[in-house]
């Protein structure tokens, strides 16, 4: 199927086509993913499982527009991004998307609220702090906004990480091993904050986990291995 | 402007935490930049200083002189007062105490200087003076040097003249002047009396005018100046003064500026380090910034502020610092200078350094940050995604060829010379890439050829050379590059004292009579020979001036096109000749041959240098025409001559035959060997008692003023050099305390699986040991390079090493490098293990 026939299909929020990443290591070719299609519909969830190294979290950067893939098409928010440059990219990420990362990714320099608050400033948003620390609220981080993410525990960073996700009430949202460095206890909680805010919001959830637990949970789980899609379970 | 106002917000929001670090940088280029100014706003100040006190460093609104004694009676009538002065060198003795010096003898009749005064102790000294009677008027440091005082007495030759006053200051002359020829004014009613002035004794005529106002000195000038230079006079009024006075310490104070921009280079190096490190710690940030959306120009400009701020900050501190400096310079300077300096504020300078500080910091910090642009935003779920192809970017050689254009600039600005420039910044680049090339050669060594046969600390601290967040470049770079300007400086200075001291030591002559008259020569020769000393050379000398070359003189000179035209020195050189037939050892023949004069009538050739020939162009077969103290005297040129002007002997740019200059006025220099100084001091002092025209010059003497001489010109440059070396030190701190958050780290977790603390000690002082020493001798091959190419080529002589310098330079910065090492790591030391879980 030729690019043409597949953009003008604008009702997905999310469509794969095809996509394929190799690198070059000295002599050898490797291909990390290899002609992986799939589609998610606004507001859907959808978790990525496989192997450790089966290219879960190449996909994943493809998918938010983080990298650029070597074949194949991604159709995000109606948007090619193999047509894009890096700064259109990014600012289609301001846009439309949110991440929530393993390991946090809050900047250090910047306080709990002002994390909050950087999405919505490079929109230009006026209420950008009332808007962040209420989003904070609803983490139940009020009273540590002025805290540094070098003075919050792991929990309590990746529920900032999940107030700023969603700061720019984005359309879809990526979310690599979310619960992934936290214990069982506070993962169970970050988990439920992530869905509750993703049904309050209608978000679509696109989600990289070894937790099988976890991918129950979602519409839809796709199956990598070896770079290559196994199989799609729509639940 | 909303983009502007939140890269600024994030700026600063960045700033409060990691602020610290790119304070760092900032105190790499703040001595830089402080000594620039200050160097900049003392030079500024000089310069109208010079303007302000033109008058008084002449004395006079116009100077006429001449080796012979000439008078001007129309200047008589234009001129309200005049003075005249007639000045030679000589010996004088201090009765009483039996020793004698070398001095210039000043006889003055008249109230100059008409502008400014003699500065002399005690306040009334010069009224003295001028009151009549035997009374001299002498250079402080000459009545210090004999251990003499004011009521004193002095001889000048046959006359006996009371000490009226210690000179402390002589309208024009600087404090390396007095150290050369100490000054002796005596009234001009008493000169014949000491018979120093004899036929064909070396005298220089003066006479100041100050004018009436009726016409000003240029136009005076204007309408004289043919008949003057047809007469050999020479004349100077104040524009004249000003302009060569400015120009030589334009070019001291841009030499210095040099000096103070190698300091400005070096915390170059520190700016790039920091920022290198500060960019490496940020690049996690930056890859999140561009998850949330941020563009990379945004990115670049968050950082860009942050450090366009601090350079600025940087700069003004550097630049308050350069003026509050520029308050000792006229101390450390002030035996160089001719004028009272006042310190002012020099708007310019502290616009040029806060300038050059805050252009410096963009263009050294843009290479690292450079990199900023190319992180991509995978690098938040794979780190390793932080690979950046980065050697190909061209901005980042864009940035490397403005960097090289600012730096030929900024030399050229300074200098005003190309070729200069060209040698300058070729040297800075070679030094730099060399530095770079030992440091990135002695990691790759290192990896490759590990010993593991090496007790442990020994390969961790070798290991600590080339491992990620090494400082290994930064710090070889930087204290290569400050250890190779102080151990260049130290060694040139060591080259040409031992130069002198080498020729005493050697079976050389080291004691020179001259000034002696024709009537003199026997009886000197007796008093030598009775002291059972050898005679090594009895030489004529007459002094002469060049009138033309081939039909050209001065003026026509003048007119010439610039690729035509001959050195004006050549013209205006007082020329000292000799007359012989036959070589001597110092010397000979590469062209032509040696052509005796054999009867009248005959064409005179003479036989010049072959350096000076070549300089001036002047060929074999020109026609020169001499004037011989008014009598002119038309010659060829016959032959080129080496000569190894290292020997102590009368070598002579121009050598007669003989028969020609047999009844020209002259004077006779005689030569000899002193055992000892006690002896030759004993001989000196006879002959001056007996000759006291007779002038003496030894060896040991001039290796005494030498080295005073070059004491105080080290001591100026050395004080300069001081910027780059605490440069290198902030830098070499800054590196210490960047990589020491590394260090915490690393020191913990050896701590943890049981490394002592006499371990890490060890390995934190071999690592430094390592260092210091890779980095002092990178600098010390440098500083040979440096020595051995000024040796050769700007002093022409042979160079020497100097093991015992190289080995305290050495010793020097590698113990300065282990104690920084060691006081910086005393923290590393002292954090507790339990940070390892924590962290």
């Amino acid at each position: 199927m030729g690019n043409e026939d597949f953009y003008p299909s604008k009702m997905n929020i999310l469509q794969v086509q095809n996509l394929t990443k190799t690198y070059q290591s000295g002599n050898r070719k490797l291909t990390v993913l290899d002609g992986v299609t799939f589609e998610v519909m606004p507001g859907e969830t959808l978790s990525i499982v496989g192997p450790s190294g089966s290219g879960k979290t190449t996909l994943l950067g493809l998918c938010a527009g983080l990298d650029t893939a070597s074949a194949g098409s991604v159709l995000l928010d109606g948007e090619p991004l193999e047509k894009m440059s890096e700064d259109q990219r990014a600012l289609l990420r301001n846009r439309s998307v949110g991440f929530i990362f393993q390991n946090f990714q809050l900047l250090p320099t910047l306080t709990a609220l002002e994390n909050v608050m950087v999405p919505l400033e490079l929109k230009g948003r006026k209420d950008a702090q009332k808007v962040a620390l209420n989003l904070l609220d609803q983490v139940g981080l009020a009273d540590r906004a002025t805290h540094y993410p070098t003075q919050l525990s792991g929990g309590e960073q990746q529920r900032v990480s999940i107030a700023r996700a969603f700061a720019n009430e984005p359309k879809i949202l990526f979310a690599d091993e979310p619960t992934g460095n936290l214990d069982t206890e506070t993962g169970e909680m970050i988990e439920g904050l992530i869905f509750k805010l993703n049904e309050e919001k209608g978000t679509t959830l696109i989600l990289v986990t070894h937790d099988l637990e976890l991918a129950q949970k979602t519409q839809q789980i796709i199956n990598i291995k070896g770079g290559k899609l196994q199989e799609v379970t729509h639940g | 402007m909303a983009d502007a106002k939140w890269m600024l917000k994030m700026a600063a929001r960045d700033f409060r935490k990691t602020g610290t670090k790119l304070v760092l940088f900032v105190s790499a280029i703040v001595t830089g930049i402080a000594a620039l100014v200050a160097i900049s706003s003392f030079g500024d100040n000089l310069r109208k200083d010079i303007d302000r006190q033109a008058k008084e460093l002449l004395g006079a609104d116009l100077v006429l002189s001449n080796n012979a004694d000439f008078g001007i009676d129309d200047l008589d009538t234009l001129s309200a007062e005049r003075a005249r002065e007639i000045n030679f060198a000589s010996m004088v003795a201090f009765p009483g105490k039996g020793e004698s010096r070398l001095t210039q003898v000043r006889a003055l009749e008249g109230d100059f200087p008409f502008y400014g005064s003699f500065e002399a102790e005690p306040e009334q000294s010069e009224s003295d003076f001028r009151a009549g009677g035997k009374k001299a008027l002498v250079e402080q440091l000459l009545l210090k040097q004999f251990d003499a005082k004011v009521g004193d007495s002095i001889k000048v030759g046959e006359v006996v003249f009371e000490i009226a006053g210690a000179l402390t200051k002589v309208p024009g002359q600087t404090g390396i002047t007095a150290t050369v020829a100490p000054a002796v004014y005596i009234p001009m009613e008493y000169l014949e009396e000491t018979g120093l002035v004899q036929f064909g004794s070396r005298v220089n005529y003066l006479r100041y005018f100050a004018l009436t106002g009726q016409e000003d000195a240029p136009e005076i000038i204007e309408a004289y100046k043919e008949h003057w230079e047809e007469e050999g006079i020479r004349y100077e009024d104040v524009e004249a003064r000003k302009q060569s006075t400015g120009r030589s310490f334009g070019n001291l104070s841009n030499f210095l500026s040099l000096v103070a921009f190698i300091a400005v280079l070096l915390g170059c190096v520190g700016v790039a380090s920091a920022i290198n490190v500060f960019v490496k710690e940020k690049l996690p940030s930056v890859a999140v910034l561009r998850c949330l959306g941020v563009t990379a120009a945004k990115i670049f400009g968050i950082y860009l502020m942050q450090i366009f701020i601090m350079g600025g900050i940087g700069s003004l501190v550097g630049a308050g610092l350069g003026t509050a400096l520029q308050y000792v310079l006229p101390l450390v300077f002030s035996d160089f200078l001719p004028v009272e300096v006042t310190v002012e504020l020099s708007w310019s300078a502290i616009m040029l350094g806060t300038g050059t500080g805050i252009l410096i910091s963009l263009l050294f910090a843009l290479i690292p940050l450079l990199k900023i642009r190319t992180v991509s935003p995978m690098m938040t779920l794979r780190p390793e995604a932080a690979t950046i192809r980065f050697g190909k970017d061209p901005l980042r050689w864009a940035v490397v060829g403005l960097i090289v254009l600012f730096m030929v600039g900024f030399s050229y600005y300074l200098l005003r010379n190309w070729e200069q420039t060209f040698w300058f910044t070729g040297y800075v680049f070679f030094a730099f890439g060399l530095l770079w090339m030992i440091a990135l050669g002695i990691m790759k060594l290192v990896k490759r050829f590990l010993p593991l046969w090496m007790a442990y600390p020994f390969r961790q601290a070798l290991a600590n050379l080339y491992r990620p967040n090494n400082q290994t470049v930064a710090l070889i770079a930087t204290i290569g590059l400050g250890t190779a300007m102080i151990s260049t400086l130290f060694f040139v200075q060591y080259q040409l004292l031992d130069e002198v001291r080498f020729a005493d030591k050697e079976d050389q002559p080291n004691m020179l009579f001259f000034d002696i008259q024709t009537s003199q020569v026997e009886a000197v020769s007796q008093k030598l020979t009775d002291a059972d000393l050898p005679i090594l050379q009895e030489v004529p000398i007459v002094t002469m001036r060049l009138n033309a070359v081939n039909g050209i003189n001065k003026r026509v000179n003048e007119q010439l096109p610039e690729e035509e035209k001959r050195s004006g020195g050549l013209y205006n050189r007082e020329f000292r000749v000799t007359y012989r037939d036959e070589l001597i050892s110092s010397e000979r023949i590469v062209k032509g041959e040696l052509v005796p004069y054999l009867e009248p009538g005959d064409s005179i050739f003479v036989s010049l240098e072959k350096g000076y020939a070549e300089r001036n162009r002047l060929e074999i077969g020109d026609e020169i025409v001499f004037n011989v103290q008014g009598r002119p005297m038309t010659t060829y040129v016959g032959s080129y001559r080496d000569v190894n002007f290292r020997q102590v002997s009368t070598n002579f740019l121009v050598v007669f035959p003989e028969k020609v200059l047999e009844n020209a006025p002259k004077f006779h220099v005689l030569i000899t060997k002193t055992g000892s100084d006690q002896e030759a001091a004993n001989l000196q002092n006879e002959i001056v008692r007996d000759f006291p025209n007779v002038s003496v010059i030894n060896l040991a003497t001039i290796v005494d003023t030498l080295e005073e001489i070059l004491g105080k010109i080290s001591f100026v440059i050395q004080f300069m050099a001081l910027f780059s070396i605490i440069t290198g030190v902030l830098v070499l701190i800054s590196s210490l305390i960047i990589s020491k958050f590394q260090r915490i780290k690393e020191n913990i977790l050896l701590r943890t699986i049981g490394a002592g603390t006499k371990v890490l000690v060890k390995i934190n002082t071999l690592e430094y040991l390592f260092l210091g020493s890779l980095a002092a001798l990178s600098g010390i091959l440098l500083s040979i390079i440096a020595a051995a190419l000024l040796s050769i080529y700007t002093f022409e002589i042979p160079f020497r090493m100097e093991w015992a310098l190289l080995g305290a330079v050495y010793l020097g910065i590698t113990a300065l490098t282990v104690f920084l090492g060691w006081w910086n790591s005393r923290d590393i030391l002292k954090t507790s293990t339990m940070e390892v879980l924590r962290d």
